[in-house]
């Protein structure tokens, strides 16, 4: 167990990856313009963050047909594993994706990872169909209106966003379940320990460190 | 707005993004959130969480006719819900739970004012306003209560709250918050359980009151 923790922690810290990230991030000083978006545009983010900007800035069909191919699918295992039938999750997929089109503006990747911003709407709208009623969200923040991107700060969240994600998968299939279960609301944090004795807070400290990397990239401190 | 110092414990916030927090606690993360830098950063870190979990979710493949649906409703013109901008006092989530009104005082006894924005199974939420040097009676608590101060400050046994601070309490807390001076303190005060006041009424008159 021991040697398991430790080991993770080597990867999160990325020994090997920290120096090369930061040439990266100080070789990405991006200035692009809102619109139109042009095909000079950098490719040095994940394929989903560029899919999502170019469908914020330039409303870019392909793009979102690139963004729902790839999340459709795993919406839809998503909400089956969540309990809904096909039918319902069709609906819900499509509500989400549509969503994903109407609220782009207000996708920032300065301050979230496209994947986080779409597992946020679809938790919303699961809650909305489930429950009668809506989940309190917090204000929007008014988008800056510089149309810079800080393209280093981008690359820190989607650097972190994957080590998470790194963390995440090397848990043991019986944790990863758990972390499953408390993220999609089947089981409150309570019941896990009730569950299976086993206090979150072990299961925690395998994400904990990518978490708070992470919250360090999105507050932009460096 | 970066003065905050007690901010949202880890397991309220991955609740609240999990959806299983109940919606009067719900309702003063999206407050707190809504002024505080720190937590809207954490909050996007424990969504980027979920947002792992769905990207590793086995794909299960979409029949052509949803995705020409959702293609073909991109031409839809649905209007946005304009949300009410934060004021200095109350932030979105607050003034839409008032739905855009001012708040309607009831008098809770000397310096002491609510207004129940919500109550039901899951518990309760209202704004508490408690006139400078004015103390929140005596109480202890039932279960878990949130209390986010929107405007002035209290003091109670455990620190000085003041706007944008969130006091947790449980069971194991007897307080006694009491108002700064200057302005009157205005709180977000969420709870999943009757508030037991031990000095300033009977119990049996809780239900009356709502508290």
């Amino acid at each position: 167990m021991l040697g398991m923790i430790v080991d993770e922690h080597k990867i999160l810290d990325g020994a090997g990856l920290a120096p090369i990230l930061r040439q990266a991030r100080h070789a990405c000083k991006i200035s692009r313009e809102r619109t139109p978006v042009t095909s000079a545009m950098s490719t040095t983010f994940t394929e989903q963050t560029e899919w999502m900007l170019r469908v914020r800035d330039a409303r870019d069909r392909d793009a979102f047909a690139m963004l729902f191919d790839h999340f459709a699918p795993r919406l839809r295992g998503m909400l089956m594993k969540n309990g809904f039938g096909a039918a319902q999750a069709d609906d819900v997929v499509q509500d989400v994706m549509l969503s994903v089109w109407r609220k782009a503006h207000s996708f920032n990747p300065e301050r979230a990872n496209v994947s986080g911003w779409i597992f946020q709407i679809a938790r919303n709208r699961q809650i909305d169909v489930i429950r009668k009623d809506r989940r309190p969200m917090p204000e929007e923040l008014a988008m800056p209106e510089s149309t810079d991107i800080d393209g280093e700060q981008v690359l820190g969240i989607e650097q972190e966003a994957a080590s998470l994600r790194a963390a995440i998968s090397r848990l043991n299939p019986e944790q990863r379940d758990l972390v499953q279960k408390a993220y999609l609301g089947e089981l409150s944090h309570s019941e896990i320990q009730a569950e299976t004795g086993l206090p979150l807070g072990t299961i925690k400290s395998r994400i904990r460190l990518g978490l708070e990397r992470l919250r360090h990239e999105l507050k932009g401190e460096r | 707005m970066t003065d905050i110092a007690h901010h949202i414990p880890e397991a309220i916030l991955a609740s609240y993004v999990s959806g299983t927090l109940a919606q009067p606690f719900a309702l003063v993360v999206a407050a707190h959130v809504s002024i505080c830098e720190d937590c809207r950063a954490n909050l996007a870190a424990h969504e980027a969480v979920g947002g792992a979990l769905l990207d590793d979710f086995d794909p299960i493949s979409i029949t052509g006719d949803l995705r020409n649906r959702v293609m073909a409703g991109l031409d839809d013109v649905v209007p946005e819900p304009v949300r009410p901008r934060g004021d200095d006092i109350f932030p979105t989530p607050v003034l839409e739970a008032l739905g855009s009104k001012p708040p309607k005082w009831r008098s809770l006894g000397p310096g002491a004012k609510q207004c129940i924005l919500n109550a039901g199974k899951e518990g309760s939420v209202r704004l508490l306003h408690i006139a400078p040097g004015f103390a929140v009676p005596d109480h202890t608590h039932g279960g878990l209560e949130l209390t986010l101060v929107l405007q002035g400050a209290f003091k109670d046994e455990t620190g000085r709250f003041a706007r944008g601070d969130l006091e947790v309490a449980d069971d194991d807390l007897e307080h006694t918050p009491v108002a700064e001076d200057g302005k009157p303190c205005i709180c977000l005060a969420a709870t999943d359980a009757p508030l037991k006041f031990s000095a300033f009424m009977p119990r049996l008159l809780q239900p009356l009151f709502r508290i």
